[in-house]
């Protein structure tokens, strides 16, 4: 694997990593990673079950931090700005990159409550007001306005899993992130629901960066514009999705494409 | 395996008994179920029983209507000038005792109780005028009597009470003074008010003491603190804490807060501190369960868009804990409630007949004051014990109703 076929040349990456290194304990996670994520597409990681990419994932926005044990060596900068270094504020990358996890997860309080707490604890809102239009437009962002406008009030938990997880996507641009990070946010859907977030996720692009995991390989095709592929802790492959799909360069990452592992 | 293996026969002799075994089993072990039910249920039915019915009667009081012509009476007062020195001075029970000789007869002594007198002072102090007229009082009957008129005493003083009744001046009733009173010598005058009031103070400092210690403890060992061989130590240590015979607390108090920090003796103050040490174990162990059954996810929901640790742990894991940590609580200060062995270590046991003014004064609590009156020789405190476990009871039926009501309103539904 050289250089050139793992880092593909992006102008103006959002993010970028170079040579991550991840250890859980004495386990090497990670074996040294660079990247870089662009604004205008959607990155997709895919690769078999424990492969690393969710690690990889958590790493762009520091929630391995919450794991006592991980360690993380190498360097991640988001705007040219390396987010492990000490000055970097964790609170704040959190709300410059935001995350969708693999469960929705609403908070057990009301829909309105769910997206106002992001900008209420990061004060974006001035007045009541102000946040009344904000919770608006997060919702209708993430396709859910219509759906839900009737029943603000009622908790974000009595929404189906597709609904939810819409929720979670809006209650993550209700803080202006620059970066949404997507951890198999389809995993738990049926086909349909899983149909309304990819559509999504395509009408989200561009004004987000999108980093999104995914061991659907179908789905990495239809929302990406950049795929990568990693397998036991490395980054075999980093391509344009169509080129990854019909024509990959490595033999493992066209034995996982056409299905012989995985 | 053989290959001459038969199919089952399910229906041969063999395989019924198997059937109708099984059926057997299933049937002794409802059985025994019910039975334990049933006895447990019946052990409850007898013990309520018999508190409700000595305990009912200790809520009622004797009196006898004394009609009292004040002018024709050796009291020197003057009506114009009633303060607390001239109504000492007056000796009011020589002339009560002088009194109801006239209107009961000879035996007028055994029939008062001693403390009837008060009850004229009283009377006096609220409206002096009554001293220029003919006014009956109703003054509290002697113990003796109180137990003939209400169920069996001697039988003079069924006698007594007979011929009192017949002349219309003997009332039982409802006996207010029971639930305002406190701690004394006569049980026609007890009441249950000072050790009550002595039980609220001491379960007030013992909930402010041990609640937010207890709950910060469980916050930090499950959200901060990394896992170590000092964390174990601190959870084994609690965990034993929990454990430990009461009176060893009663113990700690003595020798600590009396001995080392002088703290005031027989005070709510040292009470509720000596009960929080024995219910923070209990509080910090529900409340690490209950936090560490909030679900990962919402931790993770909340930090994935930027909340700081502390808005995750008091925005969102206490709210969803608080259930679990309140039911812990509701057990710890049960417990402490029913506490008697600590709190006669550090000398709440005193006789203390006026109601604790505030957390310093000398008080004595609800349980211990009913295991001093369990103790009394006199015949009329035996009742007067069964109407005190009815008010501890009520008292700690009304805490477990306030926090099962707080629980339910913080519970969230998924």
């Amino acid at each position: 694997m050289t250089e050139e076929q793992t880092k593909l040349a992006i102008e103006n990456p959002k993010m970028s990593a170079r040579d991550v290194k991840v250890f859980y304990g004495e386990k090497q996670a990670i074996k040294g990673v660079s990247i870089d994520v662009g604004m205008d597409h959607v990155t997709a990681f895919i690769g078999p079950s424990g492969c690393g990419k969710s690690t990889f994932l958590r790493t762009l926005n520091r929630m391995n931090d919450t794991v006592a044990s991980a360690r993380v060596e190498g360097e991640i900068t988001l705007d040219g700005e390396n987010i492990y270094a000490a000055s970097m504020d964790v609170v704040q990358l959190r709300a410059r990159v935001g995350m969708v996890f693999q469960k929705p997860n609403p908070f057990p309080k009301s829909i309105y409550e769910n997206i106002a707490y992001g900008p209420r604890i990061h004060g974006l809102a001035a007045g009541k007001a102000d946040m009344d239009v904000i919770v608006e437009k997060s919702l209708r962002r993430a396709g859910l306005w219509e759906e839900v406008k009737d029943r603000l009030t009622e908790s974000g938990t009595a929404l189906s899993g597709g609904q939810q997880q819409r929720l979670c996507i809006g209650r993550a641009i209700a803080v202006e992130p620059e970066v949404i990070l997507m951890d198999e946010p389809c995993s738990a859907l049926d086909p349909i629901a899983t149909a309304k977030i990819e559509e999504l996720i395509h009408e989200l692009r561009g004004r987000y960066a999108i980093v999104i995991v995914t061991h659907n390989m179908q789905q990495a095709a239809r929302v990406s514009q950049r795929t990568a592929f990693f397998h036991l802790g490395d980054l075999v492959e980093y391509g344009v999705t169509s080129d990854i799909f019909t024509n990959p360069r490595q033999e493992r990452t066209k034995d996982y494409i056409t299905g012989r592992y995985g | 395996m053989s290959a001459t293996r038969t199919p089952t026969d399910w229906k041969s002799d063999v395989m019924q008994k198997r059937i109708a075994g099984r059926y057997a089993a299933e049937r002794r072990f409802k059985f025994a179920g019910l039975f334990a039910v049933v006895l447990s249920s019946s052990f409850l039915a007898f013990l309520l029983f018999t508190m409700m019915g000595n305990g009912l009667r200790g809520f009622t009081r004797t009196e006898i209507a004394l009609k009292i012509d004040f002018p024709a009476s050796p009291l020197l007062l003057d009506p114009a000038a009633i303060t607390d020195e001239s109504l000492n001075q007056a000796n009011l029970p020589m002339v009560t005792d002088t009194v109801a000789k006239k209107l009961l007869g000879a035996d007028a002594d055994a029939l008062l109780s001693p403390t009837a007198w008060i009850s004229i002072r009283d009377a006096i102090k609220a409206d002096p005028k009554i001293l220029s007229r003919t006014e009956t009082i109703s003054v509290p009957a002697s113990t003796g009597l109180d137990l003939a008129a209400k169920t069996k005493g001697s039988p003079e003083m069924e006698a007594a009470a007979a011929r009192l009744k017949q002349q219309g001046v003997l009332s039982t009733g409802f006996n207010i003074s029971f639930l305002t009173a406190s701690d004394g010598t006569d049980p026609t005058q007890v009441g249950i008010w000072g050790a009550f009031k002595g039980s609220l103070l001491t379960m007030i400092v013992t909930l402010l003491l041990s609640f937010p210690i207890g709950v910060a403890t469980a916050l930090y060992l499950e959200e901060y603190a990394r896992k170590s061989w000092w964390t174990d130590i601190i959870e084994v240590s609690i965990n034993n804490l929990a454990a430990v015979p009461s009176i060893i607390f009663g113990l700690l108090g003595l020798s600590i807060f009396l001995n080392l920090a002088h703290l005031p003796r027989s005070a709510a103050l040292v009470g509720g501190m000596t009960l929080a040490l024995m219910t923070m174990p209990v509080i910090v162990i529900a409340g690490r369960n209950a936090i560490k059954s909030v679900p990962p996810s919402i931790r993770d929901a909340a930090l994935g868009i930027g909340a700081s640790p502390v808005q995750v742990v008091f925005q969102h894991v206490l709210p969803l804990a608080l259930p679990g940590i309140l039911t812990g609580t509701i057990i710890g200060m049960a417990r402490a409630l029913g506490e008697t062995a600590p709190l006669l270590m550090i000398g709440m046991r005193a006789f203390i007949a006026t109601p604790p003014g505030g957390i310093t004064d000398p008080a004595t609590v609800l349980p211990v004051q009913i295991f001093l009156w369990s103790d009394e020789v006199s015949k009329g405190f035996v009742e007067k014990t069964s109407a005190a476990i009815i008010v501890l009871l009520a008292f700690l039926l009304a805490m477990n109703g306030l926090a099962i009501y707080l629980r339910n309103k913080f519970e969230t539904r998924w």
